[in-house]
């Protein structure tokens, strides 16, 4: 980029980057689609745009983008098909449902098999982590460098692992082709786990500067509307993007030098609003419901209730207390146990909570944070050595540096105002 | 594709010794049902099935070295709960899953098998 102009909407480099945020996997599906090859698909389309930015700066845009790249990508597929055939080394085809129907050779690329494709990444035979990997990698284009750094693992094995998946769906015949009805619903509760992964993975705290990754949390945020975008009528995957907005939009105030700042200390002007009000009115629309959808829907007005409150004291935690209890109910998870106790304790005070956390360590025996939030609450209480021995066992359980420097601080903040709540 | 489907495991079914003779017949029933619903699918087609004797009765094989010892078996603890197996032929791993919803509630491991032509 030398000058201001080079950014303007009409630059090759700037119209490449957008055709192919918009429409990378629209044209993969679609390619996917009709040739039933995975990997050559994947190649070939890189190879177009590829060949997008040598040509379109010198010889212009081409009047329809996506068009010239798909059929750029799809000469290129058969150019191999034919050399594959000719060395008479055919690759397997993707297995396809019974009645699938493929799609037409018409050159106007207006269909959308982009569910399909995500249904394939997410099928329930592959390993999640590499489902939401190899999701992010097809349907939205994540370059698999970054789906590395979001997973915490050196690209080489993210590479191999994105390679195993695609092998394993053509060689054990995970089908194209959308399942009906109930089948449909099964999958997509599998597919909103997969992409909650992928988007909790950002948020896992790790050593050094990489403290958080939140940039590449978006990504999932990303995919999971598009998948809004294709079945809107779904309520787990409303109530999914409901939820991931609303964490998302705290992302700025959720670190700060380096630290963990903690939802009651950070700063609510750098929650991003529009982000807020988008998770906020997916939220409203929800109705209460059964299974997967009801625990995201749950967790998406408790997150909501957090969006709303003015200030950290502001916070309705008779409502939070509320729709965890019913999570709880719903899940009989320890962890969501342990965050009703939290709640419970700023409703009916720390006497409450630490309650209500008395049988986890048992359950919750290796996490740290059952002891860090009965060491909160024991000093809240004015029991002090409770307080103290909690914070010990929690940073002794506590494999995170970050973490463990937040809770350090916390109990030596406690030793310098003995008797302090 | 052709798969294999290992029955692998009992999971939450009673032992077959501890059935009463009705319950062993519901059991029989379900394998039978598997074989309707396999023949009315278009393009599914059982290339193979038997049921295994007993995990006990395993003799296990192994070369280390060049040697062959014979041992008692199974090869391994988990080896002693397979059952027997079915030999499909399926267009995809869907298909196969949904038909082995027909089956008693067995423990499943599907492998497809290579095309070596």
């Amino acid at each position: 980029m030398t000058s201001t102009s080079d950014r303007s909407p009409t630059c090759p480099d700037r119209v490449i980057e957008q055709v192919f945020r918009a429409e990378w996997g629209r044209l993969l599906s679609l390619l996917v689609s009709r040739t039933r090859r995975l990997d050559l698909s994947e190649d070939a389309l890189g190879e177009a745009f590829a060949r997008a930015s040598d040509r379109w700066p010198g010889e212009g845009v081409p009047a329809n983008p996506a068009g010239w790249l798909y059929a750029t990508a799809y000469r290129h597929v058969v150019g191999r098909l034919r050399a594959e055939a000719i060395a008479g080394r055919k690759a397997p085809l993707l297995a396809v449902r019974p009645g699938w129907v493929p799609p037409g050779d018409s050159p106007e690329v207006v269909a959308d098999d982009r569910l399909q494709l995500i249904l394939l990444c997410c099928h329930p035979a592959l390993p999640r982590e590499s489902g939401s990997a190899l999701a992010l990698r097809l349907v939205i284009g994540t370059p698999t460098e970054q789906i590395a750094r979001l997973f915490l693992v050196p690209p080489a094995t993210m590479a191999a692992r994105l390679t195993r998946a695609k092998k394993k769906i053509v060689l054990a015949g995970i089908p194209l082709g959308a399942p009906l009805d109930d089948e449909l619903r099964t999958r997509l509760d599998e597919v909103c786990r997969t992409i909650y992964l992928a988007f909790t993975a950002g948020y896992t705290p790790s050593a050094g500067p990489d403290l958080l990754r939140a940039d590449l949390a978006g990504e999932a945020v990303r995919l999971a509307a598009v998948l809004h975008d294709l079945v809107p009528d779904a309520p787990q995957v409303r109530a999914m993007l409901a939820l991931l907005l609303l964490h998302h939009s705290r992302r700025a105030g959720r670190q700060r030098e380096g630290s963990l700042v903690t939802l009651a200390d950070q700063d609510r002007s750098t929650w991003r609003q529009d982000e807020m009000r988008a998770g906020l009115g997916l939220a409203a629309g929800l109705r209460p419901d059964a299974g997967y959808a009801e625990e995201l829907r749950l967790q998406a007005l408790i997150a909501a209730e957090h969006a709303q409150a003015p200030t950290a004291a502001a916070t309705d935690w008779t409502a939070i207390a509320g729709h965890y209890a019913a999570l709880e109910a719903q899940t009989g998870s320890a962890i969501v146990r342990l965050n009703r106790a939290v709640a419970v304790a700023e409703v009916e005070g720390p006497r409450a909570g630490l309650a209500l956390i008395g049988g986890l360590d048992e359950v919750l025996r290796d996490n740290h944070r059952v002891a860090a939030v009965r060491a909160e609450l024991a000093r809240r209480a004015g029991d002090t050595e409770l307080a103290r021995t909690s914070y010990l066992t929690a940073i002794d359980l506590c494999a995170n540096e970050a973490e463990r420097t937040h809770l350090r601080g916390r109990l030596d903040a406690m030793r310098r105002t003995p008797g302090s709540g | 594709m052709k798969y294999f489907v290992l029955l692998a495991g009992y999971g939450e079914l009673p032992d077959w010794e501890k059935l009463t003779a009705d319950e062993q017949e519901a059991l029989m029933a379900r394998h039978a049902a598997f074989d309707e619903a396999c023949a009315s699918r278009p393009a599914v087609e059982i290339l193979g099935a038997e049921a295994l004797a007993d995990g006990s009765t395993a003799t296990t094989l192994r070369t280390r070295g060049g040697e062959m010892t014979i041992t008692d078996g199974p090869f391994a603890e988990a080896a002693e709960q397979i059952g027997g197996y079915y030999l499909l032929d399926a267009p995809d791993l869907d298909t196969v899953i949904e038909l082995c919803r027909v089956l008693p509630a067995y423990d499943i491991d599907i492998r497809p098998v290579p095309d070596m032509s």
